[in-house]
């Protein structure tokens, strides 16, 4: 099949962008999404162009670095998949297809279709992890979890970090990727000990990265590739009243 | 240069205790003296560099990727090993030891293997205290799986994503180092060159991957965990930018590569299905837990799979391997499809394909358990083939999956350079001619945890200190040498892409140096890979400019790297006449078509040093003895 496509092409940073118009014709069903691109990109190099910088690497949907707009929906119409993941057969013969960038103000665009989401990682850093040093933990099995505790926290941790939920958020609102960490360390008795200073120090930093606030509309639940539910936000805004409450 | 393993002496249950005690230490005030260089945040790396964080060195991290959460560890699927017996089915450090070795087909070092069994347990501990959601049964304690190649319970498994779990774990500490200050991160920097100095590795050479900026990192010790070199085969199921420049970049500053023609087929994945594609998925091979492997038994059969009846089946695994059956190892699991394929009994419409059926499970257990357990593999796959494997038959292939060969190390993981350390897959140690399933991430993180920041200290402890400028003659020649390459590169406006050359060189490498090898087609790639080479410096095109992000310029990096390493590996492929694990050799097979060793011959690992490229490497051989497991025909029948 032949398609059109309406790409972003920005060469950097602070230079202006624009969608430039391309066809890509040839198109088997069989492929995937991103090998769509590469293969428009063969043809640019040939022609002296340069080829749309687009990230990926696994192509399996777990490293979240694939990062696209798709028809104005992060990582195009299918639930729960990345675009990586995305294949041809779900596009017609002759559709225009529009690709862009991540838009929000805490992941600037690097160039065409890449953004910087180092904001995510500051965000960790803040206090996404338990305070543990290398070797002496109790062993494994020392504390039992409840199988339906151990569960959900795997729901939360299966967030990989690709920023489509603040992509999709009208407020740019980083909420969903905050309540999936967490929410998965509240759910584990090892994450407890530093549940106060957590919560209260990912939110601050995620404000200060410039996220925006959450006015419950869950369109990031509807484009989480992972499938993140809001619930788990709403364990997020328990936490915070509840570190309110004690600081 | 002989070849030191430096394997502590004594019995083998005490080396690393003995070894641990023996090793000197440095005084906690002087540690924050030391700047120690990680490259790669992998399992290995990210571990290693959260770890020696916390004891106090000032440490600097290098990815390529944009967060160090996204290394390819993340795409881990299946589990993890370790020998915790939690199960009570008479697992122990012993065994796991023991099928370890055996599982590599004796090529591996013992005394490397066993202190991986005994540190194996630690790994779970940690992780869970990291608070990595791992399976747990309904009375809380964690769940195990078996995994191709072992009889027992050992793996646990956080659903189909250990590996990001496992990641997010280790990448949590390092991020607690960063906010701390121990560890500088950089991120989107892709290490382009060593800086040795009277061989000693005093740092990397690196290019900012947004701005180009070519630039220096020194340092006093500098650690590998860059991964492996599956995408020499292009197809492969690695991330797309996995690649051997790290190491190869070592090697040709005198690093010896030991053992490149031990590659790893999976048995498990999704066929290829064009000629555009650019990269195979895994289907984790837990689902041979349940699944069933059989073709049809009459050659050519293109019935649906609904018409051929029961007793025009043949579960050749089963059939040939009875007390492993599915579960046989992967090299074995690999070569057993490429023969009924080559029989002309294969599936699917290329032919290269067998069943992994799930029928009889569904009946036993039903969808919903199934689903429990593979329910995003059997997504993944439906998305990518839009068939739904609930209601027929899975179609798998082999492809190229990880590589046991790596950068030289001794027992301290320290290679035959003074100060360059290499941890995961990137060195060559603990897995001999095969990998058995779930002891790669095993192996990363027992390296990055529990070994690498005991010898490296104890390295350091024994050093004099020495400064070196970053004007001293031998860094500006390496960054000089850095810049002219990429302008070269850079210069290359001919007629065929990169990836082309790539795709060619990976059909070469797996049409004459795949799962199965024979001489006359190894000295055709040998013939072909100089050409291609040259081919790639008269002919290839790479756009744009190197003050700027651009992906091409990378790209054409990697491949040209490439285009050198796999002249390595096919030589090594052809010295090599017997066949052992991941390496068949056609002509070194028993009766029964199976990989036949000569022990007399090739117990040995064999250690490449560099004489310039398009010139034979220099052979080292690190003889390896087997005191505890006594190498004998590999059976899984
Ligand atoms: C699909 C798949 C599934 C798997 N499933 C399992 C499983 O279930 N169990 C198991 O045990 N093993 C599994 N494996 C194998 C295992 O995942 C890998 O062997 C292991 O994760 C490698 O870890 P590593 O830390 O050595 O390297 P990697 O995770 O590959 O990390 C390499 C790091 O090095 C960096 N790097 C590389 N080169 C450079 C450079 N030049 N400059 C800067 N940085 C660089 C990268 O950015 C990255 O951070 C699987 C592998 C694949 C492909
Ligand atoms: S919550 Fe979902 S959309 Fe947001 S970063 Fe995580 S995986 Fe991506
Ligand atoms: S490329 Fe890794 S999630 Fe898409």
């Amino acid at each position: 099949m032949t398609l059109t496509l309406k790409i972003w092409r920005q060469k950097g940073p602070d230079a202006p962008g624009r969608f430039v118009t391309y066809e890509a014709g040839d198109v088997s069903p069989d492929m995937s999404f991103l090998e769509m691109l590469d293969m428009l990109n063969q043809d640019l190099i040939k022609k002296g162009e340069e080829p749309v910088a687009f990230e990926n690497d696994c192509r399996e949907g777990i490293c979240g670095a694939c990062s696209v707009m798709i028809n104005g929906q992060a990582h195009g119409s299918k639930r729960g998949i990345t675009a990586c993941q995305l294949h041809m057969r779900l596009f017609n013969n002759g559709d225009t297809v529009t690709i862009e960038p991540w838009r929000a103000k805490a992941f600037p665009v690097i160039k065409d279709l890449v953004v910087d989401r180092s904001a995510l990682d500051r965000v960790m850093q803040a206090g996404g992890f338990v305070s543990v040093r290398t070797g002496a933990v109790p062993d494994a099995n020392a504390v039992p979890v409840p199988k339906e505790n151990a569960d959900k926290a795997m729901d939360a941790a299966a967030c990989i970090g690709c920023g489509a939920c603040v992509a999709a958020c009208k407020n740019a609102s980083a909420m969903l990727f905050l309540g999936a960490k967490v929410s998965q360390y509240a759910l584990l008795p090892q994450g407890h000990p530093e549940r106060t200073r957590r919560v209260l120090a990912m939110v601050e930093a995620a404000d200060k990265e410039g996220f925006g606030n959450c006015t419950n509309t869950s369109e990031c639940e509807a484009a989480c590739p992972k499938e993140i539910s809001v619930t788990h936000i709403a364990r997020l805004n328990r936490e915070l009243l509840r570190a309110a409450l004690r600081a | 240069m002989a070849l030191d393993s430096k394997i502590p002496s004594g019995p083998i249950q005490e080396k690393w205790e003995k070894h641990k005690f023996d090793l000197k230490l440095v005084n906690p005030a002087n540690k924050r003296k030391y700047r120690i260089i990680v490259v790669g945040t992998g399992l290995a790396g990210a571990s290693a560099a959260a770890s020696l964080g916390e004891l106090g060195y000032k440490v600097e991290a290098f990815c390529y990727q944009d967060s160090a959460r996204r290394a390819h560890s993340i795409a881990a699927q299946g589990g993890i090993n370790a020998a915790k017996n939690y199960q009570n089915d008479g697992d122990s450090v012993y065994r796991l030891f023991y099928d370890t070795v055996k599982g590599g087909d004796f090529r591996a070092r013992e005394a490397n293997v066993y202190r991986l069994a005994e540190v194996s347990g630690a790994i779970i501990d940690q992780c869970v205290a990291q608070g990595v959601p791992f399976a747990r049964e309904y009375g809380g304690l964690l769940a195990n799986r078996s995994f191709g190649g072992a009889q027992v319970s050992r793996t646990f498994y956080a659903r189909g994503q250990t590996g990001q779990q496992l990641l997010l774990g280790a990448y949590s500490a390092l991020m607690r180092q960063v906010a701390a200050g121990q560890v500088k991160m950089h991120a989107r920097t892709e290490m382009l060159d060593l800086v040795v100095v009277d061989g000693y590795a005093r740092g990397i050479v690196t290019r900012d991957l947004i701005t180009g900026k070519i630039e220096t990192h020194l340092a006093d010790a500098v650690v590998l965990g860059t991964g492996g070199y599956s995408n020499v085969y292009f197809l492969s199921t690695n991330a797309s930018n996995c690649n051997v420049t790290a190491t190869w970049r070592a090697y040709r500053r005198g690093a010896y590569f030991a053992n490149p023609c031990f590659t790893q087929i999976h048995p498990t994945c999704i066929p290829v299905h064009g000629d555009k594609q650019f990269k195979l998925t895994l289907m984790s091979e837990s689902l041979r837990n349940d699944g069933r492997v059989w073709v049809p038994k009459q050659k050519g059969d293109k019935r649906p799979v609904g018409q051929i009846p029961e007793g025009e089946r043949d579960y050749y695994l089963e059939r040939k391997y009875p007390s492993f059956g599915n579960l046989v190892p992967r090299d074995v699991a690999s070569r057993a499809a490429k023969q009924v394929c080559d029989e002309g009994r294969g599936v699917g419409s290329t032919g290269l394909a067998v069943y992994l059926d799930f029928a009889d499970a569904i009946a036993r257990d039903g969808e919903a358990v199934i689903r429990e357990k593979y329910g995003n593999l059997f997504d993944m796959y439906e998305n990518i083939t839009g068939e739904n494997p609930y209601k027929q038959p899975m179609r798998i292939f082999p492809a190229v999956h990880y590589t046991m060969g790596g950068l030289w190390v001794d027992y301290n993981l320290m290679s035959n350079l003074a100060g360059l350390f290499v941890i995961g897959e990137a060195n060559f140690s603990d897995h001999g001619a095969n990998r058995l399933g779930a002891s790669a991430l095993m192996q990363g993180l027992a390296d990055g945890y529990f070994v690498l920041p005991y010898t490296l200290s104890a390295y350091l402890a024994g050093q004099e200190k020495v400064e070196i400028g970053a004007d001293h003659p031998e860094v500006l020649k390496t960054a000089a040498e850095v810049r002219e390459r990429n302008a070269k590169l850079l210069a290359l406006k001919g007629k065929r892409t990169v990836l082309e050359i790539h795709r060619e060189l990976g059909l070469l490498m797996w049409n004459d140096c795949g799962m199965a090898r024979n001489e006359k087609g190894l000295n055709h790639a040998k013939a072909r890979i100089p050409e291609l080479r040259d081919e790639f410096w008269k002919n290839a095109i790479v756009p744009g400019s190197g003050e700027e992000f651009n992906q091409a310029l990378e790209y054409a990096g990697r491949v040209a790297d490439y285009l050198e390493f796999a002249e390595l590996l096919v030589d090594d492929a052809l010295h090599r006449k017997e066949s052992c694990g991941g390496h068949f050799r056609e002509e070194s097979q028993t009766g029964e078509h199976e990989a036949k060793r000569d022990d007399d011959n090739f117990s040995y690992a064999a250690a490449w040093e560099f004489a310039g490229v398009g010139k034979p490497a220099t052979l080292h051989k690190e003889e390896l003895e087997f005191e505890y497991v006594k190498p004998s025909q590999r059976s899984y029948k």
